[in-house]
């Protein structure tokens, strides 16, 4: 097998090996230590219960909803944040002016903030659809801050010696090098989203998978909330691949994208 | 004083009429650029005075610092001069501090860098002048083939900036400053970035593209030897303020080869030229 194939096949062995080894330590550590499975349940247990929860009708529902309160969020975080990024970006005293607002909102705790939207918007999805927004809005938003002032001046030069119109530079030359920025702001923005939503989930309402994680805690079911937390990741893998997906659609001339395609294929 | 200079100006403009032949592609006259800021104020550029005739190749080289960036972006459009005139084929570039777009879109221009725009392929990149001009896909097409062929770089089209070595990219920079067959080419220390020997055969890609490009061509360089072997004329900015402290005719037959450089002539102009500019301080 030639080195570069090795290198593209790699982590396809690697990762499946070490969650073996993760799944027999977790089992290991539980039947020498003598845990109760209330506490700790053994991964054999957890599957078990995963397959059940899966199996329920119920529980999709409650997936439904939650990927639709998240990818709601998001898309609100995504329009706000490339359109305040882009004004903040853009126009410097307006940044000037807005900048200790914009960190003082940064360092409140948002999550906290979940009460008070439950008594404005009641336990609906809207509650956790503006949280998921607020915590994806912010990285995406300051990305796109920085992708819009960082297009180079060499290329603006180049712009400017060819008599480019200031729409002619927007389209072949700005909007082209902030893309990356935004996607870069989209991938940590997703994974803010689901926060968002799960938490907000977890506070008020009686739906969603952060419903489902509170419930099975209150009636103990060790397994069944371990596997609704196998659920939650598989959801946040999901749309991370999405928005990975949508990257490499979009910006495949990016160093990001072909470094990333050099080496897992 | 701009009153007084376009009253001597007047004259010669009318006469340009009758005599278009011999209008010279490009034309100084007495141009200089001040910076200003808060505390100082640098004279950057004082009274260039200078005439470029149609495919005449002019190198310019000077100290870092002389200026020769400032007089280059000046021209190029991206500067405005703070007095003096510029005419391209007698048309001035600069009325005030707005630039001629009409006149912009005659030149070319070649950076340090190539400032390719890694989002579109090689193709694209060379013909984003004529996309930006407007004309239609089967032409942008035809003549981007065109000149990666005339640039070397036949097979690459389809390729992308970051799959192309430095001095490759530096000829799609050229590549893309010759598409929309402009009367003048500025090059500001094109080959700069690129290493010793790379930068040798773009000299001679250079000499060879201008020939059959027909192409009247600005280079600046801080390579005195470079300049020797490129130019019909070499000009010599001095520092502080930036003015022509000489201006000297090169007259080696053309296509000249790296040969040309061990002939003992060559030697002697490169050291009266280094000369020149060590005795500068």
């Amino acid at each position: 097998m030639s080195k570069e194939r090795f290198s593209k096949l790699l982590p396809w062995i690697s990762t499946p090996l070490i969650l073996i080894v993760f799944f027999l330590l977790w089992d290991l550590f539980v039947r020498v230590n003598d845990m109760s499975e209330l506490v700790l349940p053994r991964p054999g247990t957890v599957f078990t219960a995963l397959g059940e929860v899966v199996s329920n009708p119920e529980t999709w529902a409650h997936a439904r909803v939650t990927a639709m309160e998240t990818i709601g969020g998001f898309a609100i975080a995504l329009v706000c944040g490339i359109a305040v990024g882009a004004v903040l970006g853009k126009v410097r005293w307006i940044e000037r002016s807005l900048r200790p607002l914009i960190v003082a909102s940064q360092v409140v705790p948002k999550v906290a903030l979940i009460p008070l939207f439950v008594i404005w918007f009641g336990f609906g999805m809207t509650s956790k659809v503006i949280m998921s927004a607020m915590l994806a809005f912010f990285p995406i938003m300051l990305n796109v801050q920085l992708g819009v002032r960082s297009v180079e001046s060499g290329q603006r030069d180049v712009m400017k010696a060819l008599n480019a119109s200031r729409w002619q530079t927007f389209k072949h030359l700005e909007l082209k090098s902030t893309m990356p920025y935004v996607f870069a702001g989209m991938e940590v923005g997703i994974v803010f989203a689901i926060i968002g939503t799960i938490v907000g989930e977890y506070l008020g309402g009686s739906e969603g998978l952060g419903y489902l994680v509170v419930r099975t805690l209150n009636e103990l079911d060790a397994p069944a909330l371990f596997a609704v937390i196998i659920l939650l990741s598989v959801l946040g893998l999901l749309l991370y691949f999405l928005v990975n997906g949508l990257k490499r659609f979009f910006i495949p001339w990016h160093e990001s994208v072909y470094s990333q395609h050099d080496v897992n294929g | 004083m701009s009153a007084h200079h376009t009253d001597t100006l007047a004259p010669a403009t009318q006469g340009e009429d009758d005599r278009t032949t011999e209008v010279p592609k490009l034309e100084l006259i007495g141009v200089g650029k001040e910076f200003r800021t808060k505390r100082t104020t640098t004279q950057a550029l004082s009274g260039i005075t200078l005439s470029i005739s149609d495919g005449e190749f002019v190198a310019v080289i000077g100290r870092s610092g002389c200026g020769k960036t400032t007089l280059l972006r000046t021209l190029a459009g991206l500067l405005s001069p703070s007095e003096g005139r510029i005419l391209v084929e007698g048309k001035p570039l600069w009325s005030g501090s707005t630039v001629d777009s009409s006149v912009v879109s005659q030149l070319g221009v070649v950076f340090q860098e190539a400032n390719l725009f890694p989002w579109y392929s090689v193709a694209d990149n060379i013909a984003l002048p004529l996309k930006l001009r407007g004309d239609d896909k089967r032409y942008r097409h035809e003549r981007a083939c065109e000149l990666a062929e005339l640039v070397g770089l036949q097979g690459f089209e389809k390729s992308y900036p970051r799959e192309l070595s430095g001095g490759m990219r530096q000829r799609v920079a050229i590549a893309r400053a010759l598409s929309t067959h402009p009367k003048l080419l500025l090059m500001d220390e094109p080959f700069g970035a690129l290493d010793a020997l790379t930068r040798e055969r773009m000299n001679l890609e250079l000499q060879r593209i201008a020939l059959a490009a027909r192409a009247t061509v600005v280079f600046v360089t801080h390579d005195i030897t470079e300049a020797v072997f490129l130019g019909d004329r070499v000009v010599q900015l001095s520092p502080r303020p930036g003015r022509i402290s000489e201006i000297r005719p090169i007259t080696f037959a053309r296509p000249r080869d790296m040969d040309v450089q061990t002939e003992p002539r060559f030697g002697a102009i490169v050291r009266e030229l280094r000369h020149a500019l060590d005795g500068e301080g």
